[in-house]
């Protein structure tokens, strides 16, 4: 898994590829025809001549040349940090590495074994490497949610966990599975290497571990009768027994997913561990039916049983859809206060963009990243029911009480969004600083709020240019506002995102 | 589907009703209750009455975020319960089979008349279910199943799903047209034709759980079967929620500009209708419709950008003032560019005010260069901007707003919009705009005299 999958702070990836658009360069009509002035009426109909005009579009009123923030405030001396944020080095190089190697391991493994002992029923293998070859072919990208390819994976499932096939017994190993499996995988990343991108290896390597992993519970017990003399080869014994076999190697996929992502260990493991309810336990079920199913009816069970697989894939995607839907008018409504003249170009999509990273840096789970994001990009929102521009539209040069006024009439409108509660929440609290006048800390400020506050200070500041040596005379300034204004450790988060930004 | 029955305070449905849950009573009488195994009914009716409430609470926490959207919840209710049903129909011998659905349905609440909507409920899915039992049993269906003739065994289970879908669909159908007085071809649309392919998936469903049934892994594994499903019903939960969510954030987006221009409060709704009813009666694809619906949501979204002293403004414009108005669609077109799926609908929006002779704004576009969208937005908008008012002119009648249309149809708009949405005004009416206070201080002018220099800035 790549660590642009990982997050579902994915919102402004529609928009990020372009740079901000310059108010002179608007876009034209798509059309080729020539902006004809039309006869009989006054005005010419070219936009772009137009949008210079004198009484034509409200532009952002000059922002002042030289811009501080006001002096430091009285405030208590010693920094706190953020409550239960727990601030991990991210360490997914290595971490992957280790998968990686141990894949590969597996699977050179496999194929001595193999060549040694020779390879059993080749047509089963064949429908079964087939099956999971389409299944990885048809992988879609599902924003926001972990398993791409659920057919690939739960027919790589079934047959590490295949007993009898129409009632006669199969005698395929674990090495084989490793290998029938990892072949389909490789399959379905061929269009990627066909069209030059980047494949997913992180998803082979997790497929192959992680079906060996249950074909090691399940194969060796099968193929020499202990199951047999348990009783657990037919029957409720051994259903129950295949469906902890999926169990297990689910724990095992998401403890690998975990490893592969470059997130903090704890939060990509709570993260997978959510992932996994979803979508994950339908294939882990469809997995087990298909290889229960196939003792009963043979091959059949394959396309069979994937369809209620299909089905909620189906669902799965619909929702991503919307959600993606949802993202992009959120974004266009955060693009309002620039098309009304209230704020900069680009305001709103790069305070989200950077409130994200710094989200991320300090570990919040995606959730509360999805909050940060829709939080940072409407935050400006109640400058809309101002009479005139603020000067630059920088809110973070304003009084306290003005701030918090224009707080909260932008949650009122996003109130109305549909949104989750929580965002208008946190474009309220971003307008309060994180201690109160007599110095005490405020404890139910959500952090969300404290980085919406920072870094939009900070693209308040430094929109106007972005070397180095503004960006730290701007963090300057923010350390200088730490006693009270702003969180000390989302200012030294978003000191360390800009420097990997620029570096 | 198996709330349809809202309306059965209707005597004409309480009738209908009464007939339906008889022909139940007898079908079960005559297939033989006793004939099934006992323990399966239990068990099966057991599962059908544990995912009807799963589903039932999961549709409940999507729609209390969503405001209830009673097409989706019936659909979503489908999606738990119909396998087991159809395993049933499999399993069991019609008789039997037809007691399943019972016990979900008597347990689960129902509205005030109670008794009658429950025993409704009861009668439409046991009648389904015996029927699809009946049509399997006839095809031969449980011998191929018992020996396992793969793909043979696929016929029967089509047929008993389509079945299934059929009896239970026209049966809804029924106290819909009874009960409501719905319209016929509507409510054939609705029910019958949009649940027919889930209803091939769900029948396959069924037939697998029965083949596990009857394997030798019983019930346990048949359960694993359902697992898919339920997740699949929690994802169509959270898709309602987001959906909605969506639909409030569009409206959000408009009313951003009704807050600075008050004159056109609720008038992107009505121009929205109004494009509606043109595309309906121009029998445009479904999707396209609703393309179109939020085209005429969002098409003067771009007055966000305009300066609200000029939108308020009540005497004539300056030609500066003009120019900025003009470029209110251009401005909306910039505004939703990163909204995907909206696709032709951007173009409806940047060339809503084009002319059909070339003298429109922002491209000037002439004739059949002018998107589609464009010329259904620009004659919608036009009529919605003449029966409403405005601080310039009161609301003008209906007739009058057709008879101008007319005149300046060719010139300014499509006369094949034109048409279209006189005929559609003529069958279906049209509500204008609710006069509000202080609408009299506006001026009762005729249409036609500022014509043409606002014609195409009223909107």
């Amino acid at each position: 898994m790549t660590p642009e999958d990982s997050a579902g702070c994915r919102a402004t990836t529609p928009q990020s590829a372009q740079p901000p658009l310059p108010p002179q360069q608007r876009p034209q009509p798509e059309t080729d025809q020539p902006p004809v002035p039309a006869q009989g009426e006054p005005a010419s109909a070219a936009p772009a001549e137009a949008t210079a005009g004198p009484s034509g579009r409200r532009e952002p009123a000059p922002r002042p040349r030289e811009r501080h923030l006001p002096g430091p405030r009285p405030g208590a001396g010693s920094t706190t940090t953020l409550a239960g944020q727990p601030r991990e080095a991210p360490g997914g190089r290595w971490r992957g590495g280790v998968v990686h190697v141990g894949a590969t391991l597996l699977v050179v493994g496999s194929l001595a074994w193999v060549s040694v002992f020779g390879f059993v029923e080749p047509w089963i293998a064949f429908a079964f490497g087939l099956f999971v070859a389409v299944g990885e072919l048809a992988r879609t990208p599902l924003p926001g949610e972990r398993e791409q390819a659920p057919l690939g994976a739960a027919g790589a499932l079934a047959y590490a966990l295949l007993g009898s096939l129409a009632g006669a017994r199969t005698h395929h190993g674990v090495a084989q599975v490793v290998l029938v499996c990892t072949l389909g995988a490789l399959i379905g990343a061929v269009p990627c290497l066909v069209r030059r991108r980047r494949a997913n290896w992180g998803s082979v390597s997790r497929r192959t571990l992680s079906v060996g992993f249950a074909a090691l519970l399940f194969q060796p017990l099968y193929n020499s009768g202990a199951l047999l003399r348990c009783g657990l080869e037919h029957g409720p014994g051994s259903a129950a027994y295949v469906a902890v076999c999926a169990l297990l190697s689910a724990v095992v996929d998401v403890s690998l997913a975990a490893l592969l992502s470059d997130a903090p260990l704890r939060r990509a493991l709570r993260d997978e561990a959510t992932a996994l309810l979803r979508i994950g336990s339908a294939v882990a079920a469809t997995g087990v039916v298909i290889a229960i199913a196939a003792g009963e009816i043979g091959l059949w069970a394959l396309p069979l049983f994937s369809v209620p697989l299909l089905l909620t894939f189906a669902g799965f995607r619909r929702y991503a859809a919307i959600r993606a839907t949802q993202r992009q008018t959120i974004a266009s409504l955060a693009r309002a206060t620039e098309v009304a003249g209230y704020t900069l170009p680009g305001h709103a999509r790069r305070v989200a963009e950077l409130a994200c990273r710094v989200g991320r840096e300090l570990g919040l789970p995606d959730q509360e990243l999805l909050l940060l994001e829709y939080a940072a990009l409407m935050h400006d929102i109640g400058q809309l029911s101002l009479v005139d521009p603020i000067p630059g539209g920088a809110t973070a040069l304003l009084e306290d009480a003005e701030q918090r006024r224009i707080g909260r009439l932008g949650s009122e409108v996003i109130r109305r969004t549909g949104v989750p509660p929580q965002v208008a929440e946190i474009v309220v609290r971003a307008a309060e600083p994180y201690r109160r006048a007599d110095g005490r800390v405020v404890l139910d400020l959500p952090v969300a709020a404290r980085i919406v506050r920072v870094v939009n200070a900070y693209d308040d500041l430094a929109c106007d240019d972005p070397g180095p040596a503004r960006r730290e005379e701007v963090l300057t300034q923010l350390r200088a506002g730490t006693e009270r204004d702003y969180e000390p450790v989302v200012v030294e988060a978003l000191a360390r995102v800009c420097q990997r930004i620029s570096g | 589907m198996a709330e349809a029955g809202g309306q059965l305070l209707a005597r004409g449905g309480r009738v209908y009703a009464g007939a339906v849950i008889v022909g139940a009573l007898v079908c079960v009488v005559a297939g033989g209750v006793g004939a099934g195994p006992w323990s399966r009914v239990a068990v099966l009716a057991a599962l059908h009455l544990g995912c009807d409430w799963l589903v039932r609470r999961q549709t409940r926490v999507g729609a209390a975020a969503a405001g209830a959207v009673a097409a989706g919840e019936a659909s979503a209710r489908w999606a738990a319960f119909f396998p087991v049903l159809l395993a049933a129909a499999t399993l069991l011998r019609p008789g039997s089979a037809a007691l399943v659905p019972v016990l979900g349905a008597v347990l689960a609440p129902a509205a005030p008349p109670r008794a009658l909507r429950r025993a409704w409920n009861a009668a439409q899915l046991a009648l389904g279910t015996f029927a699809a039992s009946a049509v399997f049993h006839g095809l031969d269906g449980p011998a191929q199943l018992a020996r396992h003739q793969f793909p043979a065994v696929l016929g029967p289970t089509v047929v008993a799903a389509l079945v299934f879908c059929v009896v239970s669909g026209v049966l809804a159908a029924g106290i819909r047209i009874t009960a409501e007085r719905a319209d016929p071809r509507t409510v054939w649309h609705g029910v019958l034709l949009r649940s027919l392919v889930p209803c091939l998936g769900y029948g396959l469903i069924g037939l697998m759980m029965a083949v596990l049934w009857q394997g030798r892994y019983g019930v346990f594994s048949a359960v694993l079967v359902l697992l898919p499903l339920t997740v699949s019903s929690w994802v169509f939960a959270q898709f309602q929620r987001e959906e909605a969510a969506h639909q409030a954030t569009v409206s959000a987006l408009v009313q951003a500009v009704e807050i600075k221009d008050e004159y056109t409060r609720g008038h992107s709704e009505r121009v929205s209708r109004a494009s509606v009813l043109i595309a309906r009666e121009l029998r445009m694809a479904e999707e396209r419709v609703a393309s179109l619906r939020i085209a005429g949501v969002l098409h003067d979204i771009g007055k966000l950008g305009v300066p609200t002293r000029l939108l308020r403004k009540n005497g004539p414009l300056t030609d500066d003032e003009h120019e900025a108005v003009q470029l209110h669609p251009t401005f909306g077109h910039e505004m939703v560019r990163g909204i995907g799926f909206l696709g032709e609908a951007r173009q409806g929006i940047l060339h809503h005010h084009e002319r059909l002779d070339g003298r429109g704004y922002p491209s000037g576009l002439a004739g059949d260069q002018i998107p589609e969208f464009a010329r259904v937005i620009a004659v919608a908008d036009a009529f919605d901007s003449m029966t409403s008012t405005r601080s310039y002119r009161r609301g003008r009648p209906v007739e009058e707003a057709v008879t101008e249309l007319e005149r300046c149809a060719g010139s300014q708009f499509d006369p094949t919009m034109v048409a279209a949405l006189i005929r559609a005004v003529r069958r279906h009416g049209w509500r204008p705009a609710q006069p509000r206070p202080g609408d009299e201080a506006a001026p009762d002018l005729p249409l036609g005299i500022r014509e043409p220099s606002r014609a195409g800035v009223v909107g």
